[in-house]
């Protein structure tokens, strides 16, 4: 079977707080997980950032079941928007990027973003300085 | 036979569509395989340019008289302070300025704003005189409703600039961006062996009166920069190694385009400008052959540690290892990053090059040369 690997925000709702998704994940459809970034706030909000690894039908059944426990899941990629018209390619981004998620081109200077490695630590939001990222972690 | 060429024989060539035009980067290309003479036979101009913050930048603008007229003594442009003691309606606006109240938005913004043919609010108070009666104006401005709007930056194109690394545990804001703690990056920012006065180091053919491309049109150099430095330590190659020359441009704002001037904000810093910056470079001779032909590993800079006071000197590092994506400083692997645009620059000296071929930019002789003797001052406290 072939094994896919994506990153994903996780939003739960309130009163999801005390259940064990992340072990329902791992246990009921043999989901690698890695945590990359957690907010849990007991009683209230939390979001987790989660790498999962599995095959591409026990991811599929995997999100499926933490959307029917409303629990949204969305591709990480589409939590991150990065104007790139109007991007300068200055490089003050990649400077703090230490997860390597923002680099520059070595051939043409220009910057690459590439979701898969960000790991929404969200220093590239006021490190741009024409203010082109923008981060729907939270609400 | 050493060749000598001169600017009219450049600018008739020019004339004729038989220029031969290189970029910075293409020639040092070439001068891996053609010695300097080669050059200087073959290549008449070459193109160099940057593109980066460079906050002391500004322009002048007229707004006209109202009627009945005003003396502006206050004034603000969108809520940005502008200088109010220049005439009635003549104003400068700095680059930098803000309200500390909206400190994302400044002079830059307003700048760009302009350029890019938006409306301003514009509101100023005066005390009323005799021939200026008015005390109070708030209206709307646009780049076509003033007068003039000029361009004037009074230190631009700095010659080499320090890389900035953090010693400290607390991360750094800076206008270097945003420094990691404990050296986790390194910033840098001339475009290397673009960039114009790396490009022409003794100031040889770059002089008051230089035509340049500003900002998307063609302006010019008018004076050395403010702190104007010639004394910086040398390398072997001719090349300061920290920041020295700068320039002071001059340019038509109205002419100009956003896509080559862009307002900026660095957290807990402030407002600045990117300018974009063209300069052709004459090939007269083969010393100036040789000195287009640097290339990033001959091009040192000074790593300055900016978490400590003083910004004390660490080490000195080659634009072709920056360019690697990592130096080593004091035996400590770190990370780098630019913080100017090296694509725009390019896109600035094809433009430069492909408006020479096409007969639309001619070089200038500089009616003036610079000093070549100026020293820096720290401001003395008494």
């Amino acid at each position: 079977m072939k094994m896919q690997k994506k990153r994903y925000v996780l939003k739960f709702p309130p009163q999801s707080g005390d259940q064990p998704f992340s072990y329902h994940l791992v246990k009921d459809f043999d989901i690698r997980i890695n945590i990359l970034r957690a907010e849990v706030w007991p009683g209230k909000t939390g979001s987790l950032v989660l790498e999962l690894e599995g095959t591409t039908t026990n991811l599929k059944n995997g999100i499926a079941y933490l959307k029917a426990n409303q629990v949204s899941c969305e591709p990480l990629n589409k939590k991150i928007t990065w104007d790139h018209i109007r991007c300068i390619s200055c490089g003050n981004c990649t400077a703090v990027c230490f997860a390597g998620a923002l680099q520059m081109d070595p051939e043409k200077w220009e910057l690459q973003f590439d979701p898969e490695k960000c790991i929404v630590c969200e220093l590239c939001v006021p490190a741009c300085p024409l203010n082109l990222f923008k981060i729907d972690f939270r609400e | 036979m050493s060749i000598q060429k001169t600017y009219e024989e450049i600018n008739e060539k020019i004339r004729r569509g038989e220029a031969v035009v290189l970029t910075a980067e293409e020639v040092s290309q070439m001068a891996l395989t053609a010695t300097p003479e080669e050059i200087a036979e073959k290549v008449d101009v070459v193109t160099t340019a940057t593109f980066g913050a460079m906050c002391s930048s500004g322009a002048i603008v007229n707004f006209g008289h109202a009627n009945p007229p005003i003396r502006m003594e206050k004034i603000r442009l969108n809520g940005v302070p502008a200088y109010e003691g220049l005439a009635a309606v003549d104003t400068y606006i700095g680059a930098t300025a803000c309200d500390p109240e909206n400190p994302k938005y400044g002079g830059a913004h307003v700048i760009q704003d302009l350029v890019d043919g938006k409306d301003v609010e514009l509101e100023a108070w005066g005390k009323g005189t005799d021939c200026y009666p008015r005390k109070h104006i708030k209206t709307i401005i646009n780049k076509e409703t003033v007068n003039e709007m000029i361009l004037f930056n009074p230190r631009n194109a700095y010659q080499n600039y320090p890389v900035a690394v953090n010693s400290t545990s607390q991360m750094k804001y800076t206008y270097m961006g945003n420094l990691l703690p404990n050296m986790r990056n390194a910033t840098y920012s001339t475009s290397g062996e673009l960039s114009p006065l790396l490009n022409d180091p003794e100031m040889k053919t770059i002089g008051i009166g230089t035509r340049i491309f500003l900002g998307g049109t063609q302006g010019f150099v008018v004076w050395p920069g403010t702190q104007f430095n010639t004394s910086k330590p040398k390398n072997e190659y001719g090349v300061p190694v920290g920041n020295s020359a700068t320039l002071a441009v001059m340019g038509n704002l109205k002419e100009m385009s956003s896509e080559f001037l862009q307002a900026a904000y660095y957290e807990k810093y402030g407002v600045s400008l990117f300018v974009g910056i063209g300069i052709p470079i004459p090939v007269l001779n083969a010393d100036i052959a040789k000195n287009v032909s640097i290339r990033n590993e001959q091009i040192e800079t000074t790593v300055c540690d900016y978490g400590v006071e003083g910004a004390p000197a660490l080490g000195r590092v080659t634009y072709a290892e920056l360019r690697s994506g990592e130096i080593e400083v004091q035996g400590k692997k770190i990370r780098t990053a630019p913080v100017s645009s090296l694509s725009k620059a390019r896109k600035i000296a094809e433009i430069l090059k492909q408006s020479i071929l096409a007969g639309e930019f001619e070089i200038s002789k500089p009616v003036q040369m610079f000093p070549t003797n100026t020293s820096l001052k720290s401001l003395k406290e008494r």
